[in-house]
């Protein structure tokens, strides 16, 4: 392989990576507030969907994506209703909506299936793009790849540098402490968990106008995106940069995968494709392997410097979650 | 701020919570709401503070009279509460809990912050790492937190609702001193307690509550014999002191080490008899938890031998220790002592013998009748336990413990109760040493301590002391020992500056 190749390959990863930043950190904000939108699976289909719809028939790339984010609000505005005003389950409906939301764009998708649609160029920014190595590698992509870059930092610096982000943060932590500050958790609840499925929508256009383009129904392989997304924001521990972070090292295992295909003819190439989700659930596994006590007692065992540095290291990966995650507020 | 409460009447479905109360509490005072559990003291405080709002009267700040919508419109009004347990976000920074809900730019210049915050705990006295996380601090420190960050905000009169449950002797000492600081700059005190001592040692006057009524107001000097007959509409006293034969070693720890990721607790060696009592003292954090917890099987000792009735346990498991007779009772009965949702009879099903596959469920409400006649336990056998008030469900944790019983391990066994529950809780203990049971228990109240052990185990920043006769032990010394005072340097134990 040329360095090239390599590097191409890799500026793929990053673009491939875009629309798990959208979902995952879409999930994250939700979650921060507190609620737990478990539609995303679905909401990514539909959206995906339903923004290549949109695109091909008015052959506007712009309202594609628009249409994904409003099909991602208007999902989670069904989740935030039923669980912060009608108090009901968030797992429960957020699962149900989860499988609907899947059927239905498989169903209603029917009419736009392998037709040829708008896909959204590349935009190489000028100068920028012709540093050696980083220039090719992350500003020869297209628009939504940029906007993941930037979401990420906004989003970080949102949730832990202003004050309307330790509000959020302070909603999903203990919302009646927030409640004695002034918060209106509710309201507050309602904003980040559709402001949050917005950005999931806007994972599915990413889908079907540049990363896969097109919509081919139940063989897109998007199915199963939205489910890494949910263990991405939880292994990123509910912050933005780890959690693309996981999003990237998801999309480098994927491709990775088809890369070292041809030089492991003795694989199976199914236990290549498949592979990326079980290093997953090995990543989360490390990551909270600090939590537990046998691990404690593992380390009791050795000797004092190794054991302060490998607690110390835990320690700073482990992350726990919102501590009102999916409990409804009652005021008194 | 002179705060004036005119016929304040508030209603919970039937229950008159508050009863015309008047009240008027100048600026510069320290007044004290005194009253047992269920009397009204926290439903007066949360119509002042705007958590809830009076069926009835008027509140009047400054003459002025205001009507309180919300807890952050409290703050405006420069009324500021600090909860039982601080209204505050554990995992957050220091600073970055003092942000939420501030008021300011959507970008606080933290630098800003943390100097104007550094200069009002200077006023205090007060030494917190901004930069820690809360959840590395003890209730004391956060209440301090607490403090500031209202005072920061404006608070002219500041409620305390029980703000010394949970924190130290030394930590109880500065809450007072800074609350006089405070009434000394003109603000108003408002101190919530039914712990006698503390009213008697801080406060300027005292409103005593008794179900929804204000029943009467003192000045100092406190008679407390007055106080206590205003509270519960007769005496009570601790009472005299329970003596109870010591029988055979129960537990005996050899050489017992015990340590987690924060400290070590090294050599300790123990006899405790049947019927004795062992008091743990020391600030929340030193150690005694790890230690009673260890002695439960909940954790292992690193070194060392643990025999329970001259069998050795160490390395067992809980459950062993479960089965031989050992019983936990953690501080929060909510969290992990009972089970939300469930009635009386339910818990009296789940911790009794399981034989059958299934309940015979009109023996069993039987059985719960008479455990709640014989533990006092204001409820049927179909209350659900999250809706007993904190006594009863502390005594219902009680009537839950099988017998016989080899050990019983408490933690904070009457913490958030009042007087009469106390003594009601102890007595149902010292009829347990009687049947030939041995008791650790944790308390961060010293004459709790005293009164009820027999020796006592001083914990402080991960060192033991030997045991030290409860009898020949004073308040002071106790104190002193809490608060790091008193310990040799180095070597070993010198009995005699034991006292």
């Amino acid at each position: 392989m040329t360095t090239d190749s390599i590097l191409l390959g890799l500026a793929g990863v990053l673009a491939a990576a875009a629309p798990i930043i959208f979902a995952a950190i879409g999930e994250t904000l939700a979650e921060r507030s507190g609620v737990i939108n478990l539609s995303v699976n679905g909401t990514i289909l539909l959206a995906a969907m339903g923004g290549f719809a949109v695109a091909v028939t008015i052959d506007n790339l712009l309202l594609g994506c628009l249409a994904g984010m409003l099909v991602g609000a208007l999902v989670a505005l069904v989740v935030a209703f039923s669980s912060i005003t009608l108090r009901q389950s968030q797992v429960a409906v957020g699962f149900v909506l989860a499988l609907m939301c899947r059927d239905l764009a498989y169903f209603l998708g029917n009419p736009y299936m392998g037709l040829s649609g708008p896909r959204i160029p590349s935009w190489p920014i000028p100068v920028l793009s012709e540093i050696p190595i980083l220039g090719p590698l992350l500003f020869r992509q297209d628009i939504l790849t940029y906007l993941s870059y930037v979401l990420i930092i906004v989003a970080w610096l949102w949730i832990f540098k202003t004050r309307p982000g330790l509000i959020l943060q302070g909603v999903g932590e203990r919302p009646a402490a927030a409640f004695v500050r002034g918060a209106n958790v509710n309201r507050t609840r309602y904003l980040y968990t559709i402001l949050g499925g917005a950005l999931v929508g806007l994972a599915g256009p990413t889908y079907s106008l540049s990363v896969k383009a097109g919509w081919k129904g139940t063989i897109s392989g998007l199915d199963g995106i939205g489910w890494i997304a949910l263990a991405i924001t939880i292994f990123g521990g509910w912050n933005p940069i780890r959690v693309a972070f996981g999003a990237y090292l998801f999309a480098l295992l994927q491709w990775l995968g088809l890369v070292l295909q041809p030089s492991l003819p003795g694989i199976p190439s199914q236990v290549l494709q498949v592979a990326p989700f079980p290093l997953m659930i090995l990543a989360l596994l490390i990551v909270n392997i600090g939590n537990t006590e046998w691990v404690e007692r593992v380390l009791a065992t050795l000797p004092e410097s190794a054991r302060k540095l490998i607690a110390r290291l835990l320690r700073s990966l482990r992350a726990s979650p919102p501590a009102s995650l999916g409990v409804p507020f009652e005021q008194e | 701020m002179h705060v004036e409460l005119i016929g304040i009447h508030k209603y919970f479905g039937n229950v008159h919570a508050s009863d015309d109360i008047h009240m008027t509490i100048p600026s510069g005072a320290i007044h004290a709401i005194l009253g047992e559990n269920g009397a009204g003291k926290s439903t007066l405080m949360k119509v002042l503070s705007g958590f809830i709002q009076a069926d009835q009267g008027e509140i009047r700040l400054d003459g002025k009279p205001v009507i309180i919508h919300s807890p952050a419109d409290a703050i405006h009004h420069g009324i500021g509460m600090l909860h039982q347990d601080p209204l505050d976000f554990p995992p957050m920074k220091v600073i970055d809990n003092f942000l939420v809900g501030s008021p300011g730019k959507p970008i606080p210049n933290r630098k800003n912050v943390i100097r104007s915050l550094e200069e009002l705990q200077k006023e205090f006295d007060f030494t917190i790492d901004l930069n820690a996380y809360m959840d590395t601090l003890t209730v004391g420190e956060r209440q301090q937190l607490e403090i500031l960050r209202l005072l920061w905000l404006g608070a002219q009169v500041l409620i305390l609702d029980e703000p010394t449950t949970g924190i130290s002797a030394p930590q109880k000492v500065k809450l007072f001193d800074t609350l006089r600081i405070l009434a000394g700059q003109g603000k108003t005190v408002i101190f919530v307690s039914h712990k006698l001592e503390d009213v008697e040692s801080l406060c300027t006057k005292v409103s005593v509550l008794r179900r929804g009524k204000l029943v009467g107001e003192v000045e100092p000097p406190f008679d407390i014999d007055e106080l206590v007959t205003m509270m519960f509409g007769k005496v009570v006293s601790l009472g005299k002191r329970a003596v109870v034969e010591q029988g055979q070693a129960i537990l005996e720890l050899k050489h017992f080490s015990v340590e987690d990721y924060r400290m070590r607790l090294s050599e300790v060696d123990l006899q405790v008899h049947a019927g004795e009592v062992i008091g743990l003292a020391g600030m929340e954090g030193s150690g005694q938890l790890l230690f009673l917890q260890t002695c439960a099987g909940i954790h292992r000792p690193i070194t060392g031998q643990l025999m329970l009735n001259n069998q050795d346990l160490t390395g067992k498991s809980y459950h062993t220790f479960v089965n031989l007779g050992v019983r936990y009772v953690p501080a929060s009965r909510m969290e992990e002592g009972l089970i939300p949702g469930l009635s009386l009879t339910e818990h009296f099903v789940l911790a009794g013998e399981q034989t059958k596959p299934f309940v015979d469920w009109a023996a069993s409400e039987k059985t719960a009748d008479e455990r709640i006649v014989e533990f006092n336990i204001h409820g049927k056998p179909t209350t659900m336990v999250e809706d007993l008030s904190g006594g009863n469900q502390q005594r219902a944790l009680l009537a839950l413990l099988r017998t016989p019983l080899s050990l019983i391990l408490m933690e904070h066994p009457t913490r958030g109760l009042d007087v009469e529950s106390s003594i009601y809780i102890w007595s149902k203990l010292k009829e347990r040493c009687r049947q030939g049971s041995a008791i650790l228990f944790i308390s961060a109240d010293l004459d709790e301590i005293l009164h009820y052990s027999d020796r006592i185990l001083v914990f402080y920043s991960g060192k033991v002391s030997p045991p030290l006769n409860a009898m020949e032990t004073t308040v002071d010394q106790l104190g002193q020992l809490i608060g790091g005072k008193g310990w040799p340097s180095t070597g070993s134990w010198q009995p005699a500056e034991a006292g």
